[in-house]
């Protein structure tokens, strides 16, 4: 059981580091918006072999004009 | 979300009979509903940001009324006087940045669309939304792009953006929430850490531990609750303090009071290695408390944010003339009486004042509730915050500032924010006598066991405080709250004040103000008479095809009727203040106010006895036809008032307006208890009386003159897109302007006020069972704390329900409620 008194302090230390990790994640904003990043990621456009984001015919003319 | 094929595309609304709009996205022809939907979606399809249709997961909103109107305000942004309310240029001179508000989004596709198409502006340096807080971050080179610009290409994909004076509160809130989050973090890690160490301790008190282990373990739990407790719980004491010093005893009080006993108690047994320790407690305690105020804070936070978003920066800005005729745009507050301003169609009377040039017609309707526009001419005062419809005038200003009648108005709504009768008072009464009973009885406790034996004393005592600790109590309320908060802001109602479900819950009248309320508040097409060889069909096309170049509010009610294909229009002239020409199909028609469009020699009958605001439409030779256009009634309004009636309320309709229009309202929804021609003041007297004889009584209004009102009346609820005076006097907001959302928030009310019964008697039950144990020894530290963390807990979990209330839809369509939730409450 003698190894619990290195064991211990050494969680000690990993307990700051996830309190440091915590601190700059508030500080940087990580948490200001929950929800967005979470959608943004599935919305990945910038991918060229995607096709349908260009318009292929002409929008129909429309009567108004 | 999918459109079915009757309904728009874009926004989901049902597609007019006989109207034909569309566009082709993906390949596919898909029908719009209005040229205002086809508009937004075709500047989308041009942009290559069709893709917003695949992500989306909610229809956007309809676009029929979003254009004009924004269109009209957005070049004002760029007056310096207003930017330099709310830009703020960075190191780089060029460079500005502002935070806006969007309006209109509905799922994160919005976020994407709005930013795929403003970052690629030229000039616009960055776009990002806030999918959460509807927020966006603008910076953008003022010398390759006007802020108008970038508003008018949001406006164009059909959100509204206006912005917002970014130093106010949002910075405060940042802070708060971050502080918030640190504690609660430091919290919820120190504690896991102490209940992993406690679980040893308990396991070696059990099965045999190493004396030396034990004491080792005793001062690491010591260690890393020391900052929980002195840091994570510090709001706590503060608090306390507060109390103590108003001598007003708070939950905080005996919050504290057992933190600081059990935390010394601990600290002396760790140091004297005698006695037990209760880190583990009080840090799951604290952790506890934190968490159910950090959800309650985010609440506030939420409603706050909404709230601020209604605080548009419109522009209070006004057109001065100077001796020479020469323009300029000044803010309201340096005009002066006897100065002269030209007000446009559209605009708002910066004051009260009297014409002297121009003949047009005054929308007072949010200061009198009056909801036809009347006619004013040369030496006709006008009040200020009416809006002028036709054409422009000019004034000389009589008053400003505190003479004006709106300033009259502001001060009876003043009066009765101040008379209105406080509940909250009384709560907080209950809440402290409680307080003191524990401390009494805690104090009888440590007296008794002092007597008894006097080495017991401090741990009884503590245990005494751990297991009254009224963290379940303390949750009791404000959990529930929360969630019916949470829930409310899903239908769209907006909670602004703290006492506004308590008081919706014990609501027996739903007085309802006329104009805006339970009609739209602006005029729409209500009835065409021919009489020319037209069939009506063609009327409508021709006058919508003439009206379609004019800003004004007619020619927008007229279009937000069109049913049908636009006919083009050649030669097309419009005469301020009179009405449009042009060449359809070979022939000339003429369409505006009766002196402009008839031919001469013509006569023309017009029914002398209809009130309502009308424009004619005539070719050469004839009158073709007459349009009507009234305040229409709000669909649901009906609907409203049978579910109101439904859970035993009554209805009443209090209105500035005439008696005849009040009596015709009154009877299409039902409703058989109404007034008409009431001012401000009249309608406070009214309020007052119900209140007398014992009634509680809810408000729903949007003008200025319901302002006073509002605020008397001891729950009130403001349209949406009412004015900012009555939304700041509501003690909700009814975002969604839904009005059978105002019986299903009294039904959630009721809900919540049951579910706080419930959970205060669970409270106090578990309370008053413990009690007596833990005053006579037989309670033990872990005990306790699993008793109150497992009381929090069912405290926590009995309010969630109210989150997952089923059943609450109301269809749109057939303006039917579903209350089955309701019916039980």
């Amino acid at each position: 059981m003698t190894i619990l008194y290195l064991l211990i302090p050494l969680g000690l230390i990993l307990l700051g580091i996830a309190v440091w990790a915590f601190m700059w994640a508030v500080r940087s904003g990580q948490f200001e918006d929950m929800e967005g990043a979470a959608h943004r990621m599935l919305m990945d456009d910038d991918d060229p072999r995607v096709p349908h984001s260009q318009p292929s015919k002409p929008p129909l003319p429309r009567d108004d004009k | 979300m999918t459109s079915a094929a009757n309904s728009c595309f874009h926004c989901g609304q049902p597609l007019p009979t006989h109207g034909h709009y569309a566009v082709t996205i993906d390949n596919a022809v898909q029908p719009m509903c209005c040229p205002g939907c086809q508009a937004v979606a075709q500047a989308i399809v041009d942009n290559h940001l069709s893709d917003y249709y695949r992500y989306r997961t909610a229809n956007s909103g309809t676009a029929r009324e979003l254009v004009p109107e924004a269109l009209q305000k957005i070049a004002v942004y760029d007056n310096p006087k207003l930017q330099a309310q709310f830009v703020i240029t960075t190191d780089d001179p060029k460079i500005q940045q502002t935070s806006l508000i969007l309006e209109g989004i509905v799922c994160a596709a919005c976020v994407w669309l709005s930013e795929k198409h403003i970052q690629h502006l030229a000039g616009v340096v960055e776009f990002r939304v806030n999918y959460t807080t509807h927020r966006a971050f603008l910076q953008w080179d003022s010398s390759l792009i006007k802020l108008s610009e970038i508003l008018q290409a949001i406006s164009a994909i059909g959100y509204l953006a206006h912005p917002l004076d970014a130093q106010r509160q949002e910075e405060v809130f940042k802070r708060e929430r971050a502080r918030a989050l640190r504690r609660l973090a430091i919290a919820g890690l120190g504690s896991m850490q102490v209940m992993m160490l406690a679980v040893a301790l308990y396991a070696g008190s059990y099965a045999g531990i190493d004396t030396e282990l034990a004491h080792f373990f005793r001062w690491v739990s010591m260690l890393m609750a020391t900052p929980v407790v002195l840091y994570s719980a510090w709001p706590f004491y503060l608090a306390a303090w507060r109390d103590v010093r108003v001598r007003q005893l708070g939950m905080d009080v005996p919050v504290a009071l057992s933190l600081i006993l059990a935390y010394v108690a601990s600290l002396w047994a760790t140091l004297t290695q005698q006695g037990d320790i209760y880190f583990d407690s009080i840090t799951m305690f604290i952790f506890f408390l934190l968490s159910g105020r950090y959800l309650e804070m985010q609440a506030r936070h939420r409603a706050g944010d909404t709230a601020e978003a209604m605080v548009k920066l419109i522009p209070a800005m006004a057109t001065r003339l100077a001796a020479n005729d020469q323009e300029e745009i000044i803010p309201v507050s340096e005009l002066a009486p006897g100065e002269r301003v030209r007000i446009k169609p559209g605009e708002t009377v910066p004051a009260d004042g009297v014409i002297t040039a121009g003949r047009s017609s005054v929308d007072e309707s949010l200061l009198t509730g009056e909801s036809v526009p009347q006619s004013r001419t040369r030496g006709d005062r006008v009040i200020g915050g009416s809006t002028n419809i036709e054409s422009p005038l000019e004034m000389t200003v009589e008053k400003v500032g505190q003479d004006t009648v709106l300033a009259a108005i502001q001060q009876l709504l003043d009066r009765a924010q101040r008379e209105k009768p406080s509940l909250a008072k009384l709560a907080d009464q209950v809440a402290s006598y409680f307080v003191l009973a524990i401390l009494i009885f805690a104090a009888v406790v440590a007296l008794s066991w002092w007597r008894i034996e006097p080495g017991q004393m401090l741990w009884v005592v503590v245990s005494v405080l751990v297991v009254s600790c009224p963290c379940a109590l303390s949750l009791a309320t404000p959990v529930a709250l929360v969630a019916a908060t949470n829930r409310l802001m899903k239908l769209g109602i907006l909670t602004t004040r703290g006492h506004a479900i308590e008081t919706l819950s014990r609501v027996t009248h739903v007085v309802f103000d006329k104009t805006g309320t339970l009609t739209y508040g602006h005029l729409q097409l209500d009835s065409v008479v021919i009489s020319g060889p037209l069939d009506l069909a063609r009327c409508l096309a021709l006058a919508t095809a003439l009206e379609r170049g004019s800003e004004h509010p007619l020619a927008k009610a007229m279009l937000s009727s069109a049913t049908t294909p636009m006919l083009a229009v050649n030669d097309l002239l419009a005469v301020p203040g009179q009405g449009m020409q042009g060449e359809i199909d070979g022939v000339r028609y003429r369409i505006g106010r009766l002196e402009y469009s008839k031919p001469e020699n013509i006569s023309c009958e017009i029914d002398a006895t209809r009130v309502q605001t009308r424009i004619i439409l005539a070719d050469p030779t004839q009158v073709l036809a007459v349009f009507y256009f009234q305040d229409r009634l709000r669909e649901e309004a009906a609907a409203a008032v049978q579910g109101l009636r439904d859970l035993g309320v009554e209805v009443m309709l209090l209105s500035g307006d005439r008696t005849a229009v009040v009596e015709q309202v009154a009877h299409a929804i039902g409703i058989t208890q109404w007034s008409g021609e009431l001012t401000p003041s009249d309608k406070v007297a009214r309020v007052e009386q119900l209140q007398q004889q014992g009634h509680v009584v809810a408000m729903i209004g949007d003008g200025i003159n319901d302002a006073p009102v509002l605020a008397r009346a001891q729950v009130s609820l403001a349209m949406g897109k009412g004015t900012q005076l009555a939304q700041n006097s509501a003690d909700m907001v009814l975002l969604s302007e839904r009005l059978p959302h105002v019986p299903l928030a009294i039904a959630l009310s009721r809900r919540t006020l049951r579910i706080i019964r419930e959970n205060l008697s669970w409270a106090v039950l578990y309370n008053v069972s413990a009690l007596p144990l833990a005053a006579m020894g037989f309670i033990t530290p872990w005990m306790a704390g699993i008793g109150m963390s497992a009381s929090s807990l069912l405290v926590v979990l009995n309010a969630l329900r109210l989150s997952r209330v089923e059943n609450t839809a109301v269809p749109l369509a057939n303006g039917t409620i579903t209350l089955s939730s309701a019916a039980k409450a």
